[in-house]
């Protein structure tokens, strides 16, 4: 071998010998224990970098729930599907909750509610806020500029043509990205479960409320009477939802005058009253709709399937158990709290 | 012995006039790619500054103890390559073991710069002659070379970053939307830099 090819061949190769022991040695030396259950959790979670949980992306999640400073079902947007799968690899059971999904509560588009202005600025609700608090007239009203769109992390939620932010159920995972970033704090969670939510956040009422929106809440109390449960109550002129209370909102949401109210479900099913009816009138007493049940005393009664609205209401009063639910709806509940 | 007007001629000569990124165009990599946040940013600034001044420093006495000796000066890149890559993984081993809160911080930056040309560039313009001195590079010369080209492109970083951040905010026509209108930026950021060369107390470098 040449000497002028053998110097260089020697010294590159000792510098990169000289590198590869030491970079060898010092893997040994300064190798950091990293828990493999950490990697094992990683792998578990969505990898969507939400913060849902509260921790700098899916990595931090992982190293907390491994460390115990955080909870096996602590990934919101990974719902119970992860929380089962993390609590696998730690050993323990999970406690799941139930599935959330943010709602806008707002339904004061370009064609109900009126502007008081004509907004150029920063195509982002933050900004417009700064500037007169916004170009709606309502105060509380859906800006539809998108900061929540941007910010949404699933693509859950699109402003409409209409200019409202809506979200979409199914691609939503509650992680409150989108809650946390509306300056108008229009957005809130409620659980998937639950298909109705009032759509409107404005705390005026009566008729000044309709000067400026065609589906603003009027603070009338009609729902709160439609709901003898208590799971309305008015607050600040606004009815405010308890969904801990598992009520059925079906009535409240068709008594609405203003219809305010948001039912997710497009066609519920229908009651229908079969042979066993005793004609005792239960049912006509129970039901919200005047006339959607009908029928003369000891005979067998009938429902409207055009006024009836599926609450469901009549099936719990039934002594004799002759209503039933028929048709294409889905996701009936009835008022007996189960789901 | 170090002529500390020749250190200040050499931190004028790195930042502004021959800036890194504006001026030599090298490292336009991690100049687009981290330049979208502030805090990413600085971190990144950070990082490069880290690894220019040990890079400088290693790569020095490996060419005037090792490579000029045996007259091997023609392998210096190839072997710069081997030895930044090599020092790097080290460092952040080291790092990783005794100061956490750092790795942390820089922890993401540093393998994205381990080959990156901007620390090539810096190893390489230390073997040159020094402008200022008309002498090769001291050690003391060439380290504190590498922590002013660090601090170079930390400057043109966070400007454009802190453009950026405004321009989320402008009414930017869809097609030039993103990285189009960052590269005209970087370009006209480019010509005000241009306007350093006026103070150029060395002539003969290249600016």
């Amino acid at each position: 071998m040449p000497v002028e090819l053998m110097y260089p061949v020697m010294i590159v190769g000792s510098v990169g010998l000289f590198f590869g022991i030491g970079l060898a040695i010092a893997s040994k030396k300064l190798h950091v224990y990293v828990n493999p259950r950490i990697e094992k959790v990683l792998g578990a979670l969505p990898g969507a970098n939400c913060g849902a949980c509260g921790y700098p992306g899916c990595s931090g999640f992982a190293k907390a729930v491994v460390e115990g400073k955080a909870e096996s079902n602590g990934c919101i947007p990974g719902g119970s599907k992860t929380a089962h799968a993390v609590a696998d690899i730690l050993g323990v059971s999970a406690d799941v909750s139930d599935p959330v999904m943010a709602v806008v509560h707002c339904n004061g588009g370009n064609s109900t509610a009126r502007e008081r202005a004509l907004y150029q600025g920063i195509e982002d609700c933050l900004a417009a806020t700064l500037i007169g608090n916004g170009s709606k007239v309502c105060q509380d009203g859906c800006l539809g500029l998108g900061s929540c769109v941007r910010v949404c992390p699933f693509d859950a939620i699109h402003v409409t043509d209409e200019g409202i932010a809506v979200v979409d159920q199914d691609k939503c995972t509650g992680c409150g990205k989108c809650v946390k970033i509306c300056p108008r704090n229009i957005i809130s969670l409620i659980p998937k479960v639950h298909k109705i939510y009032l759509a409107c956040s404005n705390h005026e009422r009566g008729a000044k409320v309709k000067k400026y929106c065609s589906v603003g809440c009027t603070a009338c109390t009609l729902c709160v009477k439609a709901t003898p449960s208590g799971a309305i109550a008015m607050e600040n002129n606004l009815p405010v939802l308890d969904y801990s209370k598992e009520e059925n909102f079906i009535p409240a949401a068709f008594k609405c005058p203003s219809k305010c109210f948001i039912d997710l479900v497009k066609t519920r099913s229908k009651a229908n009253i079969d042979t066993k009816c005793n004609g005792c009138t239960a049912c006509v007493s129970v039901c919200p709709v005047p006339g959607a049940i009908t029928g003369e005393q000891d005979q067998r009664h009938v429902i409207d399937k055009d006024k009836c609205i599926g609450c469901g209401i009549c099936l719990n009063a039934c002594p004799v158990h002759a209503i039933s639910m028929w048709g294409v709806g889905s996701n009936v509940k009835t008022n007996t709290g189960k789901r | 012995m170090v002529n500390p007007v020749s250190l200040i001629q050499i931190s004028v000569g790195a930042i502004f006039i021959n800036n890194f990124v504006l001026a030599r165009f090298l490292g336009l990599c991690p100049f687009f790619g981290v330049s979208k946040k502030l805090s990413s940013a600085t971190g990144m600034g950070m990082a490069v500054i880290f690894v220019m001044t040990i890079a400088s420093s290693f790569t020095w006495v490996i060419y005037n103890y090792i490579l000029h000796p045996f007259a091997l000066e023609y392998l210096r890149t190839i072997v710069f390559i081997l030895v930044i890559a090599g020092l790097v993984q080290l460092v952040e081993m080291a790092l990783q073991k005794y100061s956490p809160a750092l790795y942390e911080s820089l922890g993401i930056f540093l393998p994205l710069i381990t080959t990156n040309c901007a620390v090539l560039g810096v190893a390489i313009i230390n073997t040159d002659i020094n402008p200022v001195t008309g002498m090769p590079f001291s050690f003391i010369e060439s380290v504190w070379n590498g922590i002013m080209s660090g601090v170079g492109f930390s400057l043109a970083l966070i400007l454009m970053a802190g453009l950026r951040e405004k321009l989320e905010f402008a009414p930017v026509p869809k097609a030039l939307a993103g990285l189009p209108i960052a590269f005209i930026t970087a370009g006209l950021m480019a010509l005000a830099f241009l306007g350093f060369a006026g103070l150029n107390f060395f002539p003969g470098v290249g600016g």
